[in-house]
């Protein structure tokens, strides 16, 4: 006779690299239902933008995430340029785009070696976080931070990079590339990866677009939404396709990740190539006054910064909505039905952000 | 650069549901629901794209309304909806999922509409 019983899953649990909780609701070894819950690491980040002048708040938006920090502070200045009466210049939007995609690579290959290790396939773990050390030196080497940049500003950015650290990071992107293809390999063909990730967790195309997923949670099922495609900072000026997957399980959303590694290198190399020369940065005329909302691509998926200005250095209220907060409702279909042993992969899977997802 | 454009339409709840099924009609997705504290007053703005297009409805209310849930048309709206409840103490009305308050769960109990801040606030006792 099947039992019915809930086990509670983390927020504190060997697998989970942060920390969710859920409640488990399982008939023998199946999941019937999953009941998740936050606010173990909740901080209050967007009550401080009143607490904080404007400019002073990119380093705040910068820590709502200790990986795609670089993403936030961009998304926030952009959110706050919509008020203020500023044109950021062209050089500035192709650093932006830059880093950006820097920053892409470094938490897709971090993403990916956390993956490797909940499979338990430890030397492919270590294999792509040295990888990432590659990604992490360039960060650190053109901004002074390897995982908070602080490199973005309101109108601008802080920093340029000289003509001869752009063509040795052009050089550097040839071995990254070579070496994010061995690593491809092995996600894409192994079959020990394979069999532990292919028709598991499984998303439709239509429960992906109703259930509101987006980044490689949504393009692994089909639904080709990109942010980048906008064309927001210098995505407009360079030339790329989403790349999507139809499968829609745990094998697709980490073979998104995979591809999007070499998605993001050919975008470095094209910004590289296309930058222009010139100031990288312009004066705000006047204090934020009004609201304004601002969305890019992190590589979670579509990030969301809302800011509301009284016409004082003072921002009224910040909204920050996270890819990872949208794609709890699709996790919570993935994991009905599944088999327990396969909860830890299919919560990985969506590359779970619950700093950023708690704030 | 490229600026998402901001439509932000103010409509009176009573009219929620119906604006929101006609997003849901034309294809929409739900990009997001989020509260903002003014004075006596909360905005809730509930967002929709459709080819990169963003469309936002504005809704405000004295924070004592309940507000009808979308969570009927967009399944995943409860986690919004839940999020709004915990953190402002806005009531939503007909949720799919109820979490009560204990979406977020914290040392300090919702709502947190009133935050204090460490160390700049009265010292207890005074």
């Amino acid at each position: 006779m099947p039992r019915r019983i809930v086990v509670p899953f983390g927020p504190q649990h060997p697998v989970l690299p942060e920390p969710i909780h859920l409640d488990l609701v399982l008939r023998d070894e199946y999941v019937e239902d999953a009941i998740p819950s936050i606010g173990y690491v909740h901080r209050g980040l967007e009550t401080l933008v009143s607490k904080r002048e404007y400019p002073e708040f990119v380093y705040i938006a910068e820590r709502t995430c200790g990986i795609c920090s670089f993403i936030h502070g961009m998304t926030y200045c952009m959110a706050v340029e919509n008020l203020v009466d500023c044109d950021v210049p062209e050089r500035a939007l192709f650093l932006r785009t830059i880093w950006s995609e820097y920053s892409r690579l470094h938490s897709h290959l971090l993403w990916l070696g956390l993956f490797a290790d909940a499979l338990g396939f430890e030397n492919l773990f270590m294999s792509c976080w040295k990888l990432r050390e590659s990604v992490l030196d360039v960060l650190e080497e053109t901004t002074g931070g390897r995982v908070i940049q602080g490199s973005c500003k309101v109108g601008g950015v802080r920093r340029d990079i000289p003509g001869e650290t752009l063509e040795r990071m052009r050089a550097g992107l040839d071995a990254i590339e070579r070496e994010a293809g061995e690593i491809a390999d092995v996600f894409l063909r192994d079959e020990s990866i394979l069999s532990r990730t292919r028709g598991v967790g499984t998303l439709s195309r239509d429960e992906a677009y109703t259930l509101g997923a987006v980044g490689p949670t949504a393009r692994a099922s089909g639904v080709g939404i990109d942010l980048r495609k906008t064309g927001y900072a210098a995505y407009g000026k360079l030339s790329f396709s989403p790349v999507v997957e139809t499968a829609g399980d745990c094998h697709a959303r980490c073979a998104v990740r995979v591809k999007e590694l070499f998605t993001s290198i050919d975008l470095i190399r094209q910004a590289i190539a296309k930058i222009p020369d010139g100031p990288i940065e312009d004066k705000p005329k006047k204090n934020p006054e009004g609201d304004s909302f601002a969305r890019a691509e992190q590589p979670r998926g579509e990030l969301v910064h809302y800011v509301k200005g009284n016409g004082t250095r003072h921002l009224v209220r910040s909204r920050i909505r996270t890819p990872t907060l949208t794609n709890i409702p699709p996790l919570v279909k993935m994991l009905r039905g599944c088999n327990l042993a396969d909860v830890p992969v299919i919560v990985l899977s969506i590359d779970p952000c619950i700093g950023c997802a708690e704030r | 650069m490229t600026r998402d454009s901001q439509h932000i339409t103010l409509i009176e709840p009573m009219e929620l549901l119906g604006k929101v099924e006609e997003f849901r009609k034309q294809g929409y997705r739900l990009v997001q629901i989020h509260c903002t504290k003014g004075d006596g007053t909360y905005e809730i703005n509930y967002s929709f794209d459709l080819d990169y297009e963003m469309r936002t409805l504005r809704v405000v209310t004295d924070g004592k309304t309940e507000i009808p849930s979308i969570s009927g048309m967009y399944w995943g709206a409860f986690i919004y909806e839940n999020e709004m409840h915990d953190l402002f103490g806005i009531r939503v009305a007909g949720m799919n999922i109820d979490y009560g308050g204990n979406l977020i769960r914290t040392a300090r109990k919702f709502p947190f509409s009133q935050p204090a801040f460490r160390g700049e606030g009265p010292c207890p006792g005074e």
